[in-house]
C-alpha cells in the first residue's frame, strides 16, 4: 500500500517559494488568483505561452506569484504594456491581472482605448473599491456614502460601472462576478482566455483590512455573507443597469460575448487590400 | 561580441535627399526596429509618420497610442515581447515619458526613445529649435539610473546614430536616447544610406541557459544579465521594484546597494568605450568651442572665422553626450586657456564642462532661449573677447 500525498491541484501554476504571499487575512485577491490557476488548467492553453500583467497595488502583486512569464509594470499601465507585448508576440495569450484604481483611475484612459481596438489581452479587474497598498483612500469605485481616508465623511462622487465602461468602450466579453463566486469567475476566466479580443472580468473582493473595517462592516467572513445574500446572477443583463450602491444588490453574471475583428486581424486585412503582395507580414522575433 | 548585418529587405541603400525626420526614421529600420509606438507631437511627428506607411513593407508595426505614457510602455512591452522598438516625441511627449525611462532602467530594457527637441518649458515654441531637454534626458525620471544619449548634428547622421543607439540599447541593455531638435529633424540633406552588409547589429543577449540554470537578472561577467525568449518556458518575472538576480522583489537595502551599483556601473565604468566625439582644428586650440546637435555647425563656422582671424579656436562636438566625455574636457584642459560651450539652453551641457575643467581653464557659456540657431558671428564675438585673455 502506497501513500499518496495529496498536492494541491493549482499549485505548479504558483511561484510557492513565495509564499506566503502579501496579501491580508479574508482578502479576496489569492481566491481569484486560485481561480485563475484552475482556468489556466481547463483552458488547455499552451501555458508557456501565456504571460501575465500587472500594473501597482495589492492585485498589482499577482504577476509576481503565477509562475508564467510575468511583468510588474508601473501604476496604470498594464495594458499598454500587454499592448506591445501582444503586438510584438501574437502567440502569445496576455492576460492583465490588477485592481480598479490601478486600472480604471490612473489607467483609465488606457482601459478604454484598449477595449475600443479591441487589443487581444484578457484584463481581470479586482474591484475591492479601495486603494489597498496605499493605505484605503477613495477610488473611482466607490459607492457612494462609503468612507475612505481621503473621503472621511464618504465618497461624494458617482461611482464607476465597470461592465458599462467596458461594454460602450468596445470589449467583447464582459462579466462580473463576486469572490464568492469561484466556479464561475474559473469559469468565465476560462472562457475569457480562449476568447479572441478584449475581453473583462471584474470580480468584487473585499478588502477587509481597509475598506470593510472603516465601513464597520466585519469581516472577510461577513462580506462573503453580503455577497451570498445580495448577488443576483443576470446573464445578458444590460450592462447600463448594473451601477453599485452602498452594500446593496449585485447583479452578477456575463453580460457581453460578442464577436469582433481584433486589433491584429484588422491591420492584416487592411495591410492585405491595400499592399496586396507588397505586404511583409510580421518578423517573429 | 558577435555583430549581424542588417536585413537587405529592410534597408533603403543609395543617396537620398531627405529630412533628419525621415532619415532617423530609416535608421531605426536598418538597425532592425520592427516596433514603434507615438503619438503625435510637433517637431517629431514625421519619424512615426514615415515608420507607419513603412511598418507593413519591412515586417514591421506600428501603433498610435493614446499618449505618450502608453507609447512609451507599448515599446518595452515589445521590446519582452522580443522586438526591437522605440518611440519618438519632443518635449511635452517626453516629460509624459520619464516614468517608462526608470522603469526601462530599472528592468535594464532595451529601449530607444528619439526627441526631437523643441523651446519650451511647457507647449513652448511647438515649431522652433531648442536643446532644452538635454538634462532631463540625463536625470528625468526619479532615482537614480544612468543612459546613454546621442546628439545628431545632420540628417546623415540622424541615420547613423539610430544605428548606434540601437546597438547601444542592446549591448547594455539600457534606454537610450537621440537628442535631435528641431533644426537638424527638419534640415534637408543628402543622405547616403549604405548596403545592409555594413550595417552592422549587436543582436539581443539571450541566454543558453536551460530554465532550470537561468536566473533573470544574474550579470554576466560584463555586469549585464542575458535575457530570456517570451514563451519559452523560462517563467521569468520583471518588476519596477527593487529585485535580486533572481527577478523578485527584495526590498531591502543590501539588494538596492547591489543592484544600483550594478545599473550605475554597466555604463559608468564602459563610459570611455562609449564615448564619441568629433574634434575640428583642436590640436593647436587654446580655445575650446564645445556645441553638439545643430549648434555645432554653427560653432564649426565660427572657428572658421576666429581662424580666419588667426585666434587659435577649435571644436569639440560630442556626438555621445551622456555619458559626458568628461575624460576628453579634462585633457583639454591641459592645453586650453578657455572653453566656450554653446548651445540651445540657458546653461546645461556647460556645467558637465566646468566640472571636467575643474578650474584649470575658464568655462564661457553662450546660451539662446531657443526659436533659432546662434548667429556665428556672435559666437565669434565671445571668442574674440576670451582671446583677449587666453
Amino acid at each position: 500500500m502506497g501513500m499518496t500525498t495529496a498536492v494541491n491541484p493549482v499549485e505548479p501554476l504558483l511561484r510557492s517559494e513565495r509564499m506566503p504571499h502579501l496579501w491580508c487575512p479574508g482578502c479576496g485577491i489569492g481566491t481569484t488568483v486560485n481561480c485563475f490557476a484552475r482556468a489556466l488548467e481547463r483552458s488547455k492553453l499552451p501555458l508557456d505561452k501565456v504571460a501575465v500583467v500587472s500594473g501597482i497595488g495589492c492585485t498589482g502583486r499577482v504577476a509576481g506569484y503565477i509562475n508564467l512569464d510575468s511583468f510588474h509594470t508601473t501604476h496604470g499601465r498594464a495594458i499598454p504594456f500587454a499592448t506591445g507585448l501582444k503586438l510584438a508576440n501574437p502567440d502569445l495569450t496576455v492576460a492583465v491581472y490588477s485592481g480598479d484604481g490601478d486600472l480604471i483611475s490612473i489607467g483609465g484612459n488606457h482601459f478604454i482605448h484598449a477595449a475600443r481596438r479591441n487589443v487581444d489581452i484578457k484584463v481581470i479587474c479586482v474591484n475591492n473599491f479601495i486603494y489597498g497598498m496605499t493605505g484605503g483612500q477613495v477610488a473611482p469605485t466607490t459607492p457612494l456614502g462609503a468612507v475612505a481616508t481621503t473621503a472621511p465623511y464618504g465618497s461624494f462622487e458617482r461611482p464607476f460601472n465597470l461592465p458599462f465602461l467596458a461594454e460602450s468602450s468596445g470589449a467583447v466579453y464582459v462579466a462580473r462576478w463576486t469572490a464568492y463566486h469561484v466556479q464561475h469567475i474559473a469559469h468565465s476566466m476560462t472562457e475569457a482566455l480562449r476568447k479572441k479580443g478584449f475581453s473583462f472580468i471584474e470580480i468584487l473582493a473585499p478588502c477587509p483590512t481597509l475598506y470593510q473595517r472603516r465601513n464597520k462592516l466585519g469581516d472577510g467572513l461577513d462580506t462573503m455573507r453580503y455577497y451570498k445574500e445580495r448577488s443576483v446572477i443576470k446573464n445578458g443583463a444590460s450592462t447600463r443597469d448594473l451601477d453599485l450602491d452602498f452594500q446593496g444588490e449585485i447583479t452578477v453574471g456575463k453580460f457581453v460575448d460578442v464577436e469582433r475583428p481584433t486589433l491584429q486581424e484588422t491591420m492584416d486585412r487592411l495591410y492585405r487590400q491595400r499592399l496586396e503582395d507588397r505586404y511583409f507580414g510580421w518578423r517573429q522575433p | 561580441m558577435n555583430l549581424v548585418h542588417a536585413d537587405p529587405k529592410t534597408v533603403l541603400t543609395g543617396a537620398h535627399f531627405m529630412d533628419g525626420n525621415h532619415a532617423a526614421c530609416e535608421g531605426a529600420i536598418a538597425a532592425g526596429a520592427n516596433f514603434a509606438a507615438g503619438y503625435p507631437i510637433t517637431p517629431s511627428t514625421e519619424i512615426v509618420e514615415r515608420f507607419a506607411a513603412r511598418a507593413p513593407l519591412v515586417g514591421a508595426t506600428f501603433l498610435q497610442m493614446e499618449d505618450e505614457l502608453a507609447s512609451s510602455i507599448a515599446i518595452l512591452g515589445a521590446a519582452w515581447g522580443g522586438a526591437k522598438s522605440f518611440t519618438v516625441t519632443s518635449g511635452p511627449g517626453f516629460s509624459l515619458m520619464m516614468e517608462h525611462i526608470g522603469f526601462a532602467a530599472m528592468t535594464e530594457t532595451p529601449s530607444v526613445f528619439v526627441d526631437v527637441q523643441r523651446g519650451g518649458p511647457s507647449t513652448g515654441l511647438p515649431t522652433l529649435p531648442a536643446q532644452a531637454d538635454m538634462m532631463q534626458a540625463r536625470w528625468g525620471s526619479h532615482g537614480d539610473y544612468e543612459i546613454i544619449a546621442l546628439s545628431p548634428s545632420s540628417p546623415q547622421e540622424c541615420f547613423d546614430v539610430m544605428i548606434d543607439a540601437f546597438n547601444f540599447a542592446e549591448r547594455y541593455r539600457n534606454p537610450v536616447f537621440v537628442m535631435m531638435d528641431e533644426s537638424v529633424g527638419h534640415m534637408t540633406e543628402k543622405v547616403v544610406i549604405p548596403s545592409a552588409d555594413r550595417v552592422l547589429l549587436v543582436p539581443r543577449r539571450y541566454t543558453c541557459l536551460p530554465p532550470s540554470e537561468y536566473l533573470p537578472f544574474k550579470p554576466s561577467p560584463d555586469g549585464i544579465p542575458e535575457m530570456a525568449r517570451m514563451g519559452q518556458g523560462y517563467h521569468f518575472h520583471v518588476t519596477g521594484l527593487t529585485h535580486d538576480a533572481s527577478g523578485y522583489p527584495a526590498i531591502n537595502a543590501q539588494t538596492q546597494q547591489e543592484l544600483l551599483s550594478r545599473l550605475v556601473g554597466k555604463i559608468r565604468n564602459d563610459a570611455d568605450k562609449i564615448a564619441r566625439a568629433e574634434e575640428r582644428q583642436i590640436e593647436d586650440a587654446r580655445i575650446v568651442l564645445v556645441a553638439y546637435g545643430i549648434t555645432a555647425r554653427v560653432a564649426l563656422r565660427a572657428v572658421q572665422l576666429a581662424r580666419e582671424e588667426r585666434i587659435p579656436a577649435g571644436l569639440l562636438r560630442p556626438i555621445v553626450v551622456w555619458p559626458f566625455p568628461e575624460k576628453r574636457i579634462r585633457e583639454l584642459a591641459g592645453q586650453a586657456k578657455a572653453f566656450i560651450v554653446v548651445e540651445m539652453n540657458q546653461g546645461q551641457i556647460v556645467h558637465e564642462v566646468e566640472r571636467g575643467v575643474a578650474g584649470r581653464a575658464r568655462t564661457v557659456l553662450v546660451p539662446h532661449a531657443g526659436g533659432a540657431v546662434h548667429r556665428p558671428e556672435a559666437i565669434l564675438e565671445v571668442i574674440r573677447e576670451v582671446a583677449q585673455w587666453a
